[in-house]
């Protein structure tokens, strides 16, 4: 179950990046494990991002050529404008100060206080005359009194969690969402529906709802709410609110706009996360690929292993005093094969996922950074118009005043959930690699054992002729 | 130290009740000098008999191979490697050892020797030489002869092919053998001179008896049989093996990256830095450690491979003795045409079809002289015939005898030696483990510390 052997070079299709590019970022294509030029936003100067003219042409082209299974979001329209807010109105908490959040981290992550349990599970196939897909089961239980029940049960298409991303990027552009597994992977024909390939989903995307349910603030998030208990029809309609394809557009273009001044002078503190997050997200991808490689090594390994056992049975088919001796090599050879399937699949349920969720988050980060760098690029912009007394001065001075805050809130949130994601990676990391060791420790005390009880039997047998 | 040559004629005219190997030495004496096995670390030991057929004991060694340039049979350059024996006499008393004789010879001076022991003793199972070329190779091993690796693994079984022939009973009182111990120069002139190529059975001939023999030796049809079988398992075993050894290898040294990528990003990290670094550097270890494991390994391959060869051995005392009981039945059949054909002539009947018969009708009758004198030379035939039939017999019988002892001898070697190879492999298999306990262990606490 879960296994990962066959998906090869993981894809990291771009997550949705800013506000409003998301028609043009679905399309995006499966990249390899590299970093490429220009990070996952693919909005920097010269990048990716292509014009807003030529967004459909190219979104459709690329629809074509990857099988997509989502509608065409474009066209709904939404009637919030989230672009002034950074925290969801509806959050009881509105922590404004980095150590009143540090505090809330840690009360937040003691696991005896936790009051939001959720599960994904059953992967169930639904076809229609226009399409097929994959809804997963959620159950949610919770003795929270903002939430009318005590238990909560929905179903879910890859899509719904899409849009939930977006939102909560949305309302909190500067805190590290946690990432969705990818929408397809490169290497294989129709791997929408293989059974791993499904389950390494299921899995992915129950991590990724019990990350938001841990993040002190994410949890408070309303859309949140709404995707883990309104039922069919009630979801639809909700996720059919919000900023309009033109309003989303219009933020784009903008926000393309701003990028393309840079950024003038980021604070070191963020300069520093800045380089961090750089190197991590290339080393983190090499291990992922260098974990997926020992997978898929060992899966061979495995595979000429087991032909490997039976051709001492053969032979023993055809000696007298030695059939015995061979029968056991035989059996011992067999032994290990199980062994050896043991490790793998404990390297499966442990390393490769953690490892390839880091990959993904690294560029969750680099998003990140960016959408705090293109907030402090609209303050740069306004204090230059100032400056240069292009406008009213009077309605500048206010908007920077806003700005301002923005900005401080921005930078704040960023810094404690940081600091947040940092320590939970550290421990992730750490246990993830702790339990490979073990496993492989595991491994080889039984084979040991194996292999130590064939000698003993063979040289006893040896004396005893 | 001069010897008369065993006469070759000996062994071909027929003998009566006289064993096949040398006429003075009795088999039982010889078993009872029979030393450990072949696979001793150091030199072997054997037994040879000099001029006095005074029993000294001896060690043998392949101990260098040297890399030589020459000019072959058509003058042209060429590269080999050229291999030292050194032969020591060991003194009973005190064990020490005196080195006798040192000489080089190349791979195919060896093959020389075995072509030579194949047709002076078709009865043994003559000891086969290791590989001329690479098999069995996987990707890390190269196919080439010049190849350090096989060069060094080539040279333990030549030396192991050497004592193989020193501990065989038999085998071990050749004198070609003894002179390729001791003759450096001349010494392919003097097996040539034995004239053995022209005593090789032609290959079409040993085939032409395979398919028509009618009654050979049930135990001989088996044991064909059995080295197909062996042949054919061992090599499938050695494939697999390689594949095997393949894919361990990729997963071990798969892992040598986390060492370089580890240590890269410990550069940023604060308190995972050490951590990761120290682990990275057990990645390493255990990546380098496949090296000695998988050419440990190889010991064991090749073991295998001289029983794969010596199946082909075994095949070639089988095929010898179709050979004989074909020539045996072929004889058997001619001498009771002969003597049909003298029965007619005495009695004027004609049974069978002949072609003097058939002449005789068509132009006319022969004179009674003629008919005596044909009589007459049959029936000398016929005699001559039933010598012959009855030597061919005696040798065949012989030689079943003395392939079978042989044959028993090299049962009891293999089931030992293969026990053997599988017990070091299983001991192997072991060390194995045990420094991937070491290694893991100490990965495990460099992560525990991050």
């Amino acid at each position: 179950m879960g296994k990962l052997g066959e998906a090869g070079l993981a894809a990291t299709a771009g997550p949705a990046r800013t506000l409003g590019m998301e028609g043009e970022c679905r399309a995006s294509q499966a990249r390899s494990w590299g970093l490429p030029a220009g990070g996952a936003g693919g909005d920097s100067p010269g990048g990716d991002a292509p014009l807003p003219g030529s967004i459909s042409s190219s979104s459709l082209l690329q629809a074509e050529v990857l099988d997509l299974d989502e509608d065409e979001d474009d066209l709904e329209v939404f009637s919030k404008d989230a672009s002034l807010m950074d925290m969801n109105s509806f959050s009881p908490l509105m922590p404004t100060s980095p150590l009143s959040m540090i505090n809330q981290v840690k009360f937040e992550d003691e696991p005896d206080l936790k009051d939001l349990f959720i599960t994904v599970d059953e992967p169930e196939s639904h076809v229609t005359t226009i399409e097929t897909f994959i809804t997963y089961r959620i159950i949610t239980k919770t003795s929270r009194g903002e939430f009318d029940s005590s238990e909560f049960e929905v179903r879910r298409r890859y899509q719904d969690f899409l849009w939930l991303k977006e939102k909560l990027e949305e309302a909190h552009p500067t805190l590290i969402i946690p990432p969705l597994p990818e929408k397809f992977i490169v290497k294989g024909m129709v791997e929408r529906f293989n059974d791993d390939f499904i389950e390494t989903r299921r899995k992915a995307l129950h991590k990724f709802l019990n990350r938001i349910a841990d993040h002190p603030t994410l949890t408070f998030n309303e859309d949140f709410k709404i995707f883990l208990t309104a039922q069919a029809s009630e979801f639809s309609s909700h996720k059919k609110q919000g900023p309009g394809l033109l309003s989303r557009m219009g933020q784009s273009v903008r926000a393309v706009a701003l990028s393309m001044r840079g950024v003038k002078s980021r604070p070191e503190e963020f300069m520093e996360m800045n380089n961090f997050i750089e190197i991590f997200s290339q080393k983190i991808n090499l291990i992922d690929k260098i974990s997926q490689r020992i997978y898929k090594e060992e899966r061979e390994y495995l595979d000429e292993m087991k032909e490997y056992g039976p051709i001492h049975i053969l032979w023993s088919a055809s000696e007298e005093d030695l059939a015995d001796t061979l029968k056991s090599v035989a059996s011992c050879i067999d032994k290990c094969c199980k062994a050896t399937e043991k490790r793998m699949s404990g390297f499966s349920e442990a390393l490769l996922p953690v490892v390839h969720e880091y990959a993904l988050y690294s560029e969750m980060l680099m998003a990140v950074m960016k959408r705090r760098d293109q907030i402090q690029a609209e303050l740069d912009s306004k204090v230059e118009a100032l400056t240069s007394k292009k406008a009213d001065t009077d309605l500048l001075t206010e908007e920077i005043g806003k700005l301002e805050d923005k900005v401080e809130c921005a930078n704040n949130a960023l810094k404690a959930d940081w600091e947040r994601w940092k320590q939970n990676m550290q421990n992730d990391i750490k246990s993830a690699f702790t339990n490979m060791a073990e496993e492989n420790i595991l491994y080889y005390e039984q084979v040991t054992l194996f292999e130590c009880s064939i000698s003993d039997m063979m040289k006893t047998m040896k004396n005893s002729i | 130290m001069e010897q008369a040559a065993p006469d070759p004629e000996r062994l071909w005219q027929p003998a009566p009740l006289e064993p096949l190997s040398h006429p003075d030495a009795g088999l039982e004496s010889m078993v009872g000098e029979e030393t450990k096995g072949a696979r001793d670390e150091g030199p072997g030991d054997g037994t040879m008999t000099e001029n006095n057929f005074s029993l000294k004991k001896i060690e043998i060694s392949v101990s260098e191979a040297e890399k030589r340039t020459g000019r072959n049979a058509m003058n042209m350059q060429e590269t080999y490697t050229a291999y030292l024996i050194e032969t020591r006499s060991v003194e009973h008393n005190d064990g020490q050892s005196v080195l006798t004789d040192s000489l080089w010879r190349r791979y195919s001076e060896f093959e020389l020797l075995r072509n030579y022991l194949l047709v002076y003793y078709p009865h043994i199972v003559v000891p086969p030489l290791p590989e001329k070329r690479a098999e069995f190779v996987w990707h890390k091993l190269s196919a080439d002869n010049m190849d350090p690796d096989f060069v060094e693994r080539r040279r333990i079984g030549l030396e192991n092919f050497l004592l193989r022939v020193a501990s065989h009973p038999i085998l071990c009182r050749d004198k070609i053998f003894y002179l390729f111990l001791t003759q450096e120069g001349n010494w392919k002139e003097t097996v040539n001179e034995t004239g053995f190529q022209l005593k090789a059975d032609s290959r079409l001939k040993a085939l032409n008896a395979t398919f028509r023999v009618k009654n050979p030796d049930k135990r001989f049809i088996e044991l064909k049989h059995y080295s197909d079988e062996l042949q054919s398992v061992i090599s499938h075993l050695l494939r697999v093996r390689a594949r095997v050894a393949d894919r361990l290898y990729g997963v071990y040294k798969v892992h040598g990256n986390y060492g370089r990528v580890f240590s890269e990003w410990s550069a940023i990290e604060k308190e995972m830095g050490d951590g990761l670094q120290s682990a990275g550097h057990h990645m390493d270890v255990y990546a380098s450690s496949i090296d000695d494991i998988l050419e440990d390994e190889e010991h064991y391959a090749d073991q295998l491979k001289e029983y794969l060869f010596y199946a082909e051995a075994l095949r070639a005392v089988c095929r010898k003795h179709e050979l004989m009981q074909y020539d045996l039945e072929m004889a058997a059949q001619d001498l009771a045409s002969k003597k049909q054909q003298c029965e007619e002539l005495a009695t004027g009947t004609v049974r069978t079809f002949s072609l003097k018969g058939m002449t005789t009708k068509l132009f006319g009758q022969e004179t009674p002289e003629q008919r005596e004198a044909r009589i007459k030379m049959l029936e000398e035939q016929i005699k001559e015939g039933e010598q012959q039939l009855k030597s061919k017999n005696l040798e065949g019988r012989e030689f079943v005898r003395n392939a079978w002892a042989d044959i028993e001898r090299f049962k009891e070697q293999k089931n030992h030696d293969l026990k053997e190879a599988l017990i070091s492999y299983a001991v192997m298999q072991i060390s194995m483990c045990k420094k991937g306990i070491q290694v893991w262990t100490n990965a495990k606490e460099c992560f525990s510390k991050m």
